[in-house]
């Protein structure tokens, strides 16, 4: 389907130059569309160490003046806002072709079986990648609607960025977007238990030496990360921080 | 001991499949699965029915011909061949449910029996290596380390019956595709033809309309050969190495 979208983007394979088709061959194959759930997988980890430590500073309690001085750094610095354009590109990307292998796999299976045992061995957030996916991408929608959408905006029409810190008090004085937005955080822990190893995989670096390493590594990141950031509007709410 | 079979009947291809549910009255414990079956398909001849097509030929666990995804795992509960399933596995009075591999790669031709095809291809695509003429070189002149040997056997050991294709939810094939190109990849004699090896069959294996691997691992939970998905990652850098540095020579080799 892939292949089709981009044989209607370029003409056809023939009109494209001969010695590139290689590129479409390798990203539309099975597994060069792996290798780009990878690829832009671990970039989006890299941006989750960001946004986390950036956001964290709210916990230095100090009526968000860290928080805000590095959050102002974030928004108006002219190298971290060209790298912005790549992490929305690296979210596109990993949505779009997300959908699309979920589509094209359940194709692959027309007719299901009425009995399925799935093996112990093989965990359920592992087969459930697309649901939790979605999960965090109706989440990503919210998120995105309450900070990075309104303060890009009023940067667009006003050049000042929002007073985010206060944004933040106010956006997490509503329980329900507490729920919410803890709800995404279990999701995307669920999310990177699987998709952190199983990056690696992807990318060929299965090593008896280092899978453990991995492992271990994926499995603290997935349950650090997500802790913090559901820590954020739980603080809030409750006035830990104020 | 007695048993109820819920069993996939569809006529051909085309016909719209059903389940049908048989009883087997006298199953003997130490029969294996298909022998339970071809009891049952006795009884179904002695009545003048159409018999339960399924798969199998040799019987001993080696050929990969049977199949038969039984109450939700491919070769039944045990890591096994179908052929190699005996009844004791089963309790008294318990209701079986016998379906064909679902795939689309593998359409059901009648009743279990599903067109496995779609591995030949992919094999023939480039699961080889090229002899050409010659005297037989003598097999310890080429250096390969035992455990590198025993690597290549262990991938070497699948016997195509597409478990694997069964197991996974996306009806993935590359735990298959990956141990055959392992078992060559790994040894000298398959090094010259790795590249153009994997692009070819990863190239099949996408045209036959198998899924892509997400890494949930069912495949090597089930497979009746324990192979493992380290040779998915291994593939994975074949295929990678090969599509980045692999390189077209478009004219002759100067022999003329």
């Amino acid at each position: 389907m892939f292949c089709k979208s981009l044989t209607s983007i370029f003409g056809s394979h023939q009109k494209f130059p001969n010695n590139m088709k290689w590129v479409i061959d390798l990203f539309t194959s099975s597994l060069g569309r792996k290798l780009i759930m990878a690829l832009t997988g671990l970039f989006l980890i890299s941006f989750l160490v960001i946004h986390c430590t950036i956001n964290a500073m709210i916990f230095y309690n100090d009526n968000g003046e860290t928080f805000s001085h590095w959050g102002h750094f974030m928004g108006t610095n002219p190298i971290i806002r060209t790298l912005e354009i790549g992490l929305v590109a690296g979210f596109l990307f990993h949505i779009v072709q997300g959908l699309m292998l979920v589509k094209s796999n359940s194709a692959a299976r027309p007719v299901s079986y009425s009995v399925a045992a799935p093996p112990p061995q093989s965990t359920w957030y592992s087969r459930s990648m697309g649901l939790l996916g979605t999960l965090l991408l109706l989440f990503l929608i919210m998120h995105t609607a309450h900070f990075w959408i309104p303060n890009r905006a009023n940067q667009f029409a006003h050049g000042e960025e929002l007073p985010l810190y206060s944004k933040m008090q106010d956006v997490f004085s509503n329980p329900l977007i507490v729920v919410l937005y803890v709800a995404g955080c279990v999701s995307l822990f669920w999310h990177l238990l699987h998709g952190f190893a199983s990056a690696f995989q992807t990318l060929g670096l299965n090593h008896q030496k280092y899978n453990g390493l991995i492992s271990f590594v994926g499995t603290a990141f997935s349950i650090v990360v997500p802790l913090i950031f559901a820590l954020m509007p739980i603080a809030i709410y409750l006035k830990w921080i104020n | 001991m007695k048993l109820t079979l819920k069993v996939w009947r569809q006529k051909n291809k085309e016909a719209k499949g059903e389940f049908k549910t048989y009883q087997a009255d006298h199953v003997s414990t130490d029969m294996s699965f298909l022998e339970m079956l071809d009891v049952l398909n006795t009884s179904l001849i002695k009545k003048g029915e159409d018999p339960i097509h399924f798969d199998h030929d040799c019987r001993e666990g080696i050929c990969g011909m049977c199949s038969l995804y039984i109450n939700g795992h491919p070769h039944g509960p045990l890591q096994t061949t179908t052929c190699q399933l005996h009844m004791r596995t089963f309790k008294d009075g318990e209701t079986i449910t016998i379906e064909p591999w679902r795939a689309g790669a593998f359409p059901v031709i009648k009743d279990l029996v599903v067109d496995r095809t779609a591995f030949d291809r992919i094999q023939q695509a480039g699961g080889y290596v090229s002899v050409n003429t010659g005297g037989v070189p003598d097999a310890n002149v080429i250096p390969i380390p035992k455990k590198v040997a025993d690597e290549a056997f262990d991938a070497a050991a699948c016997i195509g019956c597409g478990a694997c294709v069964a197991a996974c939810k996306n009806a993935s094939a590359m735990l298959f595709v990956s141990a055959k190109v392992s078992q060559f990849a790994l040894l000298p004699q398959g090094h010259a033809e790795r590249k153009e090896r994997v692009e070819k069959m990863v190239a099949q294996m996408d045209a036959e309309g198998f899924g892509s691997c997400t890494n949930t691992k069912a495949c090597e939970a089930e497979c009746p050969k324990g192979i493992s998905v380290t040779n998915i990652a291994r593939m994975n850098r074949e295929y990678l190495s090969a599509m980045f540095t692999n390189y077209k020579v478009e004219v002759g080799g100067g022999g003329d």
